[in-house]
C-alpha cells in the first residue's frame, strides 16, 4: 500500500460465483474520500459481472465519502450491492437513501447545434418582444405624465440630477479638457508644417462641440450613470422592491424610470456644453502653449469658425443621448433575472448596449446633417 | 357567503413545466384562508398569480369587485406582503408606510405621519420609524412590511409567511393582529405559513398543495382535516411526522 497512514482498507476478492467483493474496512472521512474514490475505482475497474461492497468493516463513513461511494456504485451496470453496513454507517445509509434523489444526478449532456442555435434565436426573439412592449409601456408612461406632471416624483428627479450631474461634472470636465488638449497637439504638429497653425482652432472648435463633447460626456453618463440606474433598477427588482411597487398601485415606469429620463434629458445638454466649453479651453492651452497663439487670436478664431448650430446640435444630439443612456439602463434593469450575478449581468449588458447604441446613434446623426446640408 | 377569490381550473407553469394543474378554489368574505404545503410546492407562487403579478398558463381567478386581478396605476385593491418583506432599500420603515398614503390617501402631511404611527406602532415596530431596511432584523422587515400592506386599509390581505422568523411571542401578536383585523374590520386574509399552532388558532378554511400531485391534496377546516383525512402527507404534516413513518 502507499504511504499514507491510512484510516480506511480496501481489498478485492472474487467469489466463486464470479462476484466481485470489495471489503471496505477503517473510517473513511471527507480528508481520505477523493483518495479513497480513486483507489476503490481502481479495484472496482475491469471486473466483469456483479460488484459488490462489502461495508462489514466499515466502521465509519462521511455523507460526502458515502455520497460519492454510492454514486460509483450507481455507475456500474448492473449498479453495485451494498451489504453488510452496521451501526453508524447503517443509520447514515438509511438517511441517504431515503432522501429525495436528484441531487446525484448526471450533469445534463450538451445540446446538438441545431437545438442550441433555435434556442439562442428563440431568446433574441423574445428579448425583442420585451422590449417592443417596454418600448410600448414607457411611451405610456410619458403620456400619461405629461398629463399630470404633478404625479412626477420631482424630489427623485433632483436627487438623480445631481449625482448624475453635479457629481459627475469632474471627470467630465477632466476628460473633454484632455480631449482638447490632446486633439489640439495632433492637430497642430500636421497643420504646423502647412503654416496653418491658427486653424488648430477651427478643428478643435468643431470637432469637440459637434462630436466628441456631445458623445465622451454621454460616454461618461452612461458608464457612471447609466451603470447606476441599472444596478439600482436590477437590485430592486431581484429583492421583489419592483414587485412591491406593483402592490401598492405605483407603475414602475412612471415611479422609476420617468424620472431618470427626464433627470438625464435636463442635465445631460448643460454637462455638454460645459464639456464644449473645456474642450475649447484645452485646445486654447495647446495652441497657447506651442503655436505661439495669443489666447484672444485663438479665441476669436474659434468665434469665427462656430457657427450657432454646431453647438446647437451637439446639445440636441445629447437629448437622445440622454433618453438612450437611462432607457436602455432601466430596461435591462427591470429585466434582471436572478440573484446578484443577475445584477451584474444587468450593468454590465447595460453599459455595452449604451456604449454601442450612442456610437450608432451619433453616426445616424451625423449622415442625416450631413445630407441635410447642416 | 360570497366569495371574495374564485379560482377555477387554473394552470401555472412556465413553457413546458406545469407547477399547478387545475386548480379551483373559493375564498369567502371574512375567511382566514390559509395555504399549506411542503417548501417548493408553489404557495408564493400561487400568490403571486392571486394579486396578478403573474400570468396562469390557463384557468381563470376572479376577485369580487375587482375582476381578474391586475396591478396597474391607481389604488390597489388589497393589501400585500411578500415572504421577504420587500421593503424599498432606500426608504426609511415610516416613508415605507408612508408611499400607498402619500400616493393615494388624500391625507396631509401630518395625517399621513399619524397613521404611519399607528401601523407601525400596530405591528411592535414603534420607535423605529427612521430606520433603513438595511439597520432592522428579517423579521422586523416581515413586520414592516405588514404594516405597508395596511397601510390603506385594505379589506383583503395577502400575506406571505408572516410569522417565518418570529419569535414566538412575536408571532403570537401576529396571530392576534390577523385574527383583530378578521373579526373587527372584516378583513379577508389569504396567508401563507407553516406554523401548526397559528393555524389552528386563525385559519378558518386552508387548502394544502402538492408538489407530486400538482394541486391541492386537502380543503377544509384545519380541525377536521387533521382528525379525517386518510391522505398520507396531510397526515404526516398535522402530526409532524416524516411521510415514510405516517
Ligand atoms: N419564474 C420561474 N420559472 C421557473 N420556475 C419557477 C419560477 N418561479 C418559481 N419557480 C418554481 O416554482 C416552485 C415553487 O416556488 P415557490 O416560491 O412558490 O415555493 P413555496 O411553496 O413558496 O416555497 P417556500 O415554502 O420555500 O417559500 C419552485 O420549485 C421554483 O423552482
Ligand atoms: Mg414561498
Amino acid at each position: 500500500m502507499d504511504t499514507h497512514a491510512d484510516t480506511y482498507s480496501l481489498e478485492r476478492r472474487t467469489g466463486e460465483d464470479d462476484a466481485t467483493t470489495i471489503v471496505v474496512g477503517g473510517v473513511v472521512g471527507l480528508r481520505e474520500a477523493v483518495r479513497f474514490v480513486s483507489e476503490l475505482r481502481a479495484q472496482v475497474a475491469g471486473s466483469p459481472g456483479r460488484v459488490v461492497f462489502d461495508l462489514a468493516g466499515l466502521e465509519e463513513i462521511d455523507t460526502a465519502a458515502l455520497a460519492l461511494l454510492l454514486h460509483e456504485g450507481r455507475r456500474l451496470s448492473p449498479p453495485a450491492e451494498l451489504r453488510g453496513a452496521r451501526g453508524r454507517v447503517a443509520d447514515v445509509l438509511t438517511l441517504y437513501r431515503e432522501a429525495p434523489r436528484g441531487s446525484l444526478r448526471e450533469c445534463p449532456t450538451g445540446k446538438p447545434v441545431f437545438v442550441q442555435v433555435g434556442e439562442v434565436v428563440e431568446g433574441l426573439w423574445e428579448r425583442w418582444l420585451r422590449t417592443l412592449s417596454y418600448v410600448g409601456e414607457c411611451t405610456a408612461a410619458v403620456g400619461a405624465t405629461l398629463r399630470r406632471p404633478q404625479s412626477v416624483p420631482w424630489r427623485d428627479v433632483v436627487r438623480i440630477m445631481e449625482r448624475a450631474g453635479a457629481d459627475g461634472l469632474p471627470i467630465v470636465v477632466l476628460i473633454s479638457f484632455l480631449i482638447g488638449l490632446i486633439m489640439a497637439f495632433q492637430s497642430a504638429v500636421q497643420l504646423q508644417q502647412f503654416g496653418a497653425d491658427v486653424f488648430v482652432a477651427d478643428l478643435v472648435g468643431l470637432v469637440v462641440t459637434r462630436e466628441l463633447g456631445p458623445l465622451m460626456t454621454a460616454i461618461v453618463v452612461a458608464g457612471r450613470s447609466g451603470a447606476a440606474f441599472s444596478a439600482e433598477l436590477g437590485t430592486m427588482t431581484v429583492s421583489e422592491e419592483v414587485d412591491a411597487l406593483h402592490t401598492i398601485g405605483l407603475n414602475p415606469f412612471r415611479f422609476l424610470v420617468v424620472p431618470r429620463v427626464l433627470a438625464l434629458v435636463l442635465v445631460l445638454p448643460l454637462m455638454t456644453l460645459i464639456a464644449d466649453l473645456t474642450g475649447v479651453l484645452g485646445g486654447l492651452l495647446t495652441g497657447v502653449g506651442i503655436l505661439d497663439l495669443t489666447p484672444r487670436a485663438y479665441l476669436i478664431e474659434t468665434r469665427l469658425a462656430l457657427e450657432p448650430w454646431d453647438v446647437f446640435s451637439g446639445v440636441f444630439k445629447s437629448l437622445f443621448f440622454a433618453m438612450a443612456i437611462a432607457l436602455i439602463a432601466c430596461e435591462r434593469g427591470l429585466s434582471t433575472k436572478g440573484g446578484a450575478d443577475g445584477v451584474g449581468r444587468a450593468t454590465t449588458s447595460a453599459v455595452v448596449t449604451t456604449l454601442f447604441t450612442l456610437v450608432a446613434l451619433d453616426a445616424v446623426f451625423t449622415v442625416i446633417f450631413h445630407l441635410y446640408g447642416i | 357567503m360570497a366569495p371574495v377569490i374564485t379560482v377555477e381550473r387554473l394552470t401555472i407553469g412556465w413553457g413546458d413545466f406545469v407547477l399547478m394543474h387545475d386548480v379551483s378554489f373559493e375564498v369567502d368574505r371574512g375567511d382566514v384562508f390559509v395555504i399549506l404545503g411542503g417548501s417548493g410546492c408553489g404557495k408564493s407562487t400561487l400568490l403571486r398569480h392571486l394579486i396578478g403579478l403573474e400570468q396562469p398558463l390557463g384557468g381563470t381567478i376572479e376577485i369580487a369587485g375587482v375582476g381578474a386581478p391586475r396591478l396597474g396605476d391607481g389604488a390597489p385593491p388589497y393589501g400585500v406582503m411578500f415572504q421577504s418583506g420587500a421593503l424599498f432599500g432606500s426608504m426609511t420603515l415610516s416613508e415605507n408606510v408612508a408611499l400607498p398614503l402619500r400616493s393615494w390617501s388624500g391625507l396631509d402631511a401630518e395625517a399621513i405621519d399619524a397613521v404611519v404611527r399607528d401601523k407601525l406602532r400596530l405591528v411592535g415596530l414603534d420607535g423605529f420609524e427612521n430606520h433603513l431596511p438595511a439597520e432592522i432584523s428579517g423579521g422586523m422587515k416581515k413586520r414592516a412590511g405588514i404594516a405597508r400592506a395596511l397601510a390603506l386599509d385594505p379589506k383583503l390581505l395577502f400575506l406571505d409567511e408572516p410569522s417565518a422568523g418570529l419569535d414566538p411571542i412575536s408571532a403570537v401578536e401576529l396571530d392576534e393582529l390577523v385574527l383583530s383585523l378578521n373579526r373587527n374590520l372584516g378583513v379577508t386574509t389569504v396567508l401563507v405559513t407553516h406554523e401548526l399552532e397559528s393555524i389552528f388558532k386563525i385559519a378558518s378554511r386552508c387548502i394544502m398543495l402538492d408538489k407530486e400531485v400538482r394541486g391541492i391534496v386537502a380543503a377544509g377546516d384545519p380541525r377536521t382535516l387533521r382528525d379525517t383525512s386518510t391522505d398520507p402527507g396531510v397526515r404526516a404534516f398535522f402530526n409532524r411526522t416524516p411521510r415514510g413513518d405516517a
